[in-house]
């Protein structure tokens, strides 16, 4: 008890100091995760509102493997990217290992399935208030699934979150493609184990609380947000 | 003349030659759930103008006429053409307005603008239907936001937004409060005086014989009656019509 009083003591310094490498890791990690989630909701959303419209042989079987593929276990993304992109892959010419380019590859495969599965979810429910109207308007595909995009970006927002929430604080597939690289990938999950297992506990407890407090700002920002969408926008 | 009226000209001027949609031919329509039929062998013929109301007890086959007409649905058998053209080919020279009005997330005018721009709409006439709807100081309001009368209004304004040959309406006065309903009735009768042919689901039988040039009565799936409005209030030439209209349960 004493040691976590103490350890939560000197974390809480290095959060208002910015002492050590604490913040650069912070910014890596944002960076990393928010580019992630912008490449995965560039890909999940579009996907997401295809196949809540679209009626085709092989949904089902899609549904299943769309929600299946949510629960991807980070290290097999890493292994798999890490193939990939290693010398002797088929994208080794690339360079891209253990870089943050790679840790946003991996993170965007890791999430890109739960965009979409979720994000098809909420757009299947406001297709189905919908869809009469739509065919009676003769809309096309594009059209329809802009529309639901559109009016669906409220619960979309919540999508986006928690595929956020599922990169900020995954470290398999990080650590296997980034390597775990000081000033270059460490981000903050990989930060922790490495520390935790150095036994640097301050900076180890210092980065969690970090992450705990960046998870209650964006939750704050996005509910922020909501009012500021629901007002009249004319579009 | 209107401005609408004069749009319509201009826009009937600029497109290519269409053959009229009516007159509409119904042969033998049957739909049904579960093996109970709802549509059972329905015929029915309308003419090119006016205001058609269709009446008649609950599960009739009211709406399911309508979405059938409007292409939404396809019959079990029988056959349906407007003028030659099969219902999905028709779908895009009409609009219907449901029961509920289906409003997007959006304000008042966005809302109109989706159809504006989705079907290529002057935005011009967006600005006039709505002063014609009386929403056009609410047009920055949430759509959702809006009363039951006031939702509907919008809805009716979006549908004649595509200047449609034929406006179908599926009950759009159920559960407004009579000056709503009114309101709604002039805007549709102001849709007719254009040329627009009216195709109208009601259970009042006050605004069907305010509304109607001619009516046709459902009864257990099919056409129990089909006649002028002259003749059709007075002089119901169906025993479940007569009792419909007398007020007496019809099943």
């Amino acid at each position: 008890m004493h040691t976590f009083t103490e350890a939560f003591s000197l974390a809480l310094a290095l959060i208002l100091t910015g002492g050590s490498d604490l913040y650069q890791i912070v910014g890596l990690s944002l960076q990393v995760s928010l580019g992630a989630t912008l490449v995965a909701c560039a890909l999940g959303l579009p996907l997401g509102a295809l196949v809540a419209i679209a009626r085709f042989r092989g949904r089902n079987l899609l549904l299943i493997v769309m929600n299946a593929l949510m629960g991807l276990p980070p290290v097999v993304v890493g292994l798999l990217v890490y193939l990939q992109l290693s010398r002797s892959g088929p994208l080794g010419f690339l360079g891209l290992l253990y870089t943050p380019t790679a840790m946003v590859i991996a993170q965007t495969i890791l999430i890109t399935p739960i965009i979409a599965a979720l994000s098809r979810q909420v757009l299947e429910d406001l297709h189905g208030e919908y869809a009469e109207q739509f065919r009676s308007l003769c809309l096309r595909p594009a059209q329809v699934m802009g529309a639901l995009l559109w009016d669906g970006r409220h619960a979309l927002l919540t999508v986006g979150l928690a595929g956020f929430g599922r990169a900020v604080a995954e470290v398999g597939a990080v650590m296997i493609v980034g390597g775990n690289i000081d000033h270059l990938t460490r981000v903050m999950t990989t930060a922790i184990a490495l520390e935790t297992s150095k036994g640097d506990l301050p900076l180890a407890l210092a980065l969690g609380l970090v992450l705990l407090g960046l998870a209650l700002v964006i939750n704050g920002a996005v509910q922020a947000l909501r009012p500021a969408a629901q007002r009249p926008v004319h579009v | 003349m209107s401005e609408l009226t004069a749009f319509r000209t201009q826009a009937k001027a600029a497109s290519p030659a269409l053959s009229p949609l009516l007159p509409l031919e119904v042969r033998g329509l049957r739909l049904g759930f579960g093996g109970a039929p709802v549509l059972d062998g329905l015929d029915l013929r309308l003419g090119a103008s006016g205001c058609t109301m269709v009446m008649g007890p609950n599960g009739a086959g009211k709406s399911l006429l309508l979405k059938l007409l409007h292409g939404l649905m396809a019959p079990d058998a029988g056959s349906l053409s407007w003028n030659g053209s099969p219902p999905g080919q028709a779908t895009v020279r009409q609009a219907l307005v449901f029961q509920k009005p289906v409003l997007l997330r959006r304000s008042v005018i966005a809302n109109m603008d989706f159809v504006v721009r989705a079907r290529g709409v002057d935005p011009a006439r967006r600005d006039h239907l709505l002063q014609e709807v009386g929403l056009a100081h609410k047009a920055r309001q949430p759509a959702r936001q809006l009363s039951g009368g006031e939702a509907q209004r919008l809805a009716l304004a979006r549908a004649l937004l595509t200047d449609p040959e034929v406006l179908l309406l599926d009950e759009p006065t159920a559960s407004l409060d009579p000056a709503s309903v009114l309101v709604i009735e002039r805007i549709v009768a102001a849709a007719r005086d254009r040329g627009t042919r009216i195709i109208f689901v009601t259970h009042d039988i006050g605004q069907a014989r305010r509304m109607a040039d001619d009516v046709v009565f459902l009864h257990r799936g099919r056409v129990a009656e089909h006649s002028r409005a002259s003749a059709f209030f007075p002089t119901p030439s169906s025993a479940a019509a007569r009792d419909y209209l007398n007020g007496k349960i019809v099943v």
